[in-house]
């Protein structure tokens, strides 16, 4: 059984000008100790999904799901209380941008050992010790001095490693990483991916990475779900998925990549934008700049097999090509 | 710290000798002057007028006069009242404390609700306690104090009969001032029911009083609090599955106290200009009323060292805001 297993969610978000569909049936599934990478573009809903799952989400978003359940728990069913106490605890969350995401009146001492004080039965001494333990952990020199830091003394790297101590105070067992490394250094990410790693292989905890960028998938994912105007429209393995990517959309990102472009010519990019609030197409909501698409994705698009990464596809592709004109040949 | 205390003791020097010219410089801009107000209906010759002039230095020329004045004050004299013939700083020594209690309980009443008030508001954006706690703001906000005090004092003065209408304790009552706060004199007195009608006699004058840094604290937390709440590390401490009130109490209202500091800071300028008003609607034996008789009397002297020593305050005020603003906002904290 799977630690984490959502189906089926939903997130609307009432705006002035009316509804807004931001997650549109999209299922989860984290397994203990794996790493999941959720990729998109801005828009795509990958932050939204985790955020309903954390209950982050303002008052003005309306979330549903079929099943939303976490370590044998229905979160669907439970007391705001009592989600609470899993929220924190069991599953954390560290965010995109570290030097914002701490509160500037508070030490990096008093914000670390309120997770523990929420979540644990430790003392005021015990709190400081695994305080010092936990950023000793995270690779803050010298711990002990800087407890009394505020965050406006800290630079974003080591924001970053304070929220990352702060996340896993509570040893929890799924941690959600929204966009970790955007705000920070080319240098600084690596550090603070290979570090992600790390505390995942020591504390047995799993990994949702939520990112746009197709180098930390590849360098970190297990399995990869791809996420287009707030559905999935793949799931795979980190290396078919590179392999061999069956959804149009996942091919052209990965065809976008610097690194796979070819030594002359231009960089290949997707034309047009993520569809917004008022221009959704009727059909496959990718079809306006698909470049395989036929007159029946105006109409919609067909969820495919395990075998075909679950592409939400009338057309997927199997080695750069559609599949319905590999059959023809 | 030492080298900020000392930067702003530093700007208080200019502050003040700009506050000297102004009350030097308003109080002879009226018509009419001391001596010809003292002499009344029967009038005064031309002869002991110059007499007068000359005893209380107004024969020299204005600039001399100034100087005069100035170099007094630095000597820690403040004048003397041509009216009661008592210098400045020992009226003011005894009428200040009335004042004070006055304020200290208005800006206690107006922070005590507007603060909740205004987080509440701002949780419950849009609902209707939120616009109800809004309109009302903006009511107490503009009402003039006059108006607002006189209709409190017919209300519960004169139709309920639950308040007295003016002074700081019933007449029944008499004992030596030792602090000057009758709430704490009447305490020390021992004599039963003193502290019960010190209380009565206070409650109008501190709801006036408070009206408006009240409506001003509750605006001015509201859209703190609301834009705090929009905030990165609010996320965060909910994340951490804190309970919804120490999110809110602690995490968000923390940092937006800093703001609605300097605003409380900034009212006590106000609650003394209020406190002319309030003090003179209830006759309130403080500092705001004793600049307004003094006023229209001309009394030189009260005028421009009264005013000088309310400024002091103020300034005083607002070093300990600074001070504090230090405290709750450790980015600006060396």
């Amino acid at each position: 059984m799977s630690l984490l297993e959502i189906r089926n969610l939903s997130v609307t978000f009432d705006t002035a000008s009316g509804p807004f569909r931001a997650v549109d049936g999209v299922d989860v599934s984290v397994d203990a100790r794996e790493i999941l990478s959720i990729v998109g573009e801005s828009g795509s809903g990958k932050s939204v999904s985790m955020l309903a799952l954390m209950g982050l989400l303002p008052d003005t978003a309306t979330v549903t799901a079929d099943v939303m359940r976490f370590d044998g728990q229905d979160l669907k069913t439970m007391s705001k209380r009592a989600k609470r106490s899993i929220i924190g605890r069991e599953v954390a969350m560290i965010f995109q941008e570290p030097m914002s995401s701490l509160n500037p009146c508070f030490t990096v001492e008093f914000q670390i050992s309120e997770m523990l004080r929420k979540h644990t039965d430790l003392d005021r001494s015990a709190r400081r010790k695994r305080a010092i333990e936990l950023m000793e952990a995270v690779g803050i020199p010298s711990p002990e001095k800087r407890l009394g830091t505020f965050p406006h003394q800290l630079s974003g790297g080591m924001s970053q490693r304070v929220m990352i101590a702060m996340a896993t105070s509570c040893r929890p067992k799924l941690l959600i990483a929204d966009e970790p490394t955007t705000a920070l250094d080319v240098t600084i990410q690596a550090q603070i991916l290979d570090l992600l790693k790390e505390l995942c292989a020591d504390n047995n905890m799993a990994l949702v990475l939520i990112t746009h960028d197709m180098g930390v998938v590849a360098q970190m994912a297990d399995r990869v779900q791809v996420q287009y105007a707030g559905q999935k429209v793949e799931e795979q393995n980190v290396n078919p998925l590179f392999a061999d990517p069956h959804h149009p959309y996942t091919a052209a990102l990965l065809s976008a990549l610097p690194e796979r472009a070819t030594a002359r010519g231009h960089l290949p990019s997707i034309r047009g934008v993520v569809p917004g609030q008022f221009d959704r197409p009727p059909g496959c909501l990718f079809e306006p700049r698909c470049s395989f698409a036929v007159a029946s994705c105006r109409r919609g698009a067909k969820r495919q097999g395990a075998d075909l990464g679950h592409a939400l596809c009338n057309r997927p592709l199997i080695n750069g090509v559609p599949a319905d004109e590999k059959v023809e040949a | 710290m030492l080298r900020f205390l000392l930067q702003k003791l530093g700007l208080l020097i200019p502050t003040f000798i700009g506050v000297s010219i102004i009350a030097f410089a308003f109080i002879r801009l009226l018509p009419g002057d001391p001596i010809t107000l003292l002499a009344g209906e029967r009038g005064v010759s031309a002869e002991r007028y110059e007499q007068l002039q000359a005893t209380y230095g107004f024969d020299k020329p204005i600039v001399v006069q100034y100087f005069d004045y100035l170099g007094n004050i630095l000597q820690g004299d403040f004048g003397t009242s041509i009216v009661t013939k008592r210098p400045v700083l020992e009226e003011f020594m005894t009428l200040f404390p009335a004042t004070l209690e006055l304020s200290i309980c208005a800006i206690i009443l107006a922070t005590a609700i507007g603060i909740p008030a205004g987080i509440f508001a701002a949780v419950r954006r849009g609902s209707f306690f939120d616009q109800s706690i809004m309109g009302v703001a903006l009511v107490g906000y503009s009402m003039p104090i006059f108006w607002w005090g006189l209709l409190l004092i017919i209300l519960f003065s004169g139709i309920l009969q639950w308040t007295p209408v003016s002074g700081r304790i019933s007449l029944l009552y008499f004992f030596q001032p030792v602090t000057g706060f009758m709430l704490i004199d009447s305490l020390l007195s021992g004599q039963a029911g003193a502290f019960k009608s010190a209380v009565s006699h206070l409650i109008l004058p501190t709801v006036v009083l408070a009206t408006i840094p009240l409506a001003v604290i509750a605006r001015q937390t509201r859209s703190a609090m609301l834009e705090v709440l929009s905030e990165d590390y609010v996320r965060t401490a909910r994340s951490k599955g804190l309970a919804p009130m120490r999110v809110i109490g602690l995490h968000a209202l923390r940092n937006a106290l800093i703001p609605v500091v300097t605003t409380i800071g900034l009212q006590v300028g106000v609650l003394l200009a209020g406190a002319i008003l309030t003090e003179t609607i209830f006759s309130w034996p403080g500092i705001g009323k004793w600049m307004v008789d003094s006023v229209f009397k001309r009394d030189y002297s009260v005028v421009q060292g009264g005013l000088l020593l309310i400024a002091g305050m103020i300034m005083l005020v607002n070093l300990v805001v600074d001070l504090v603003y230090g405290l709750i906002n450790p980015r600006i904290r060396r």
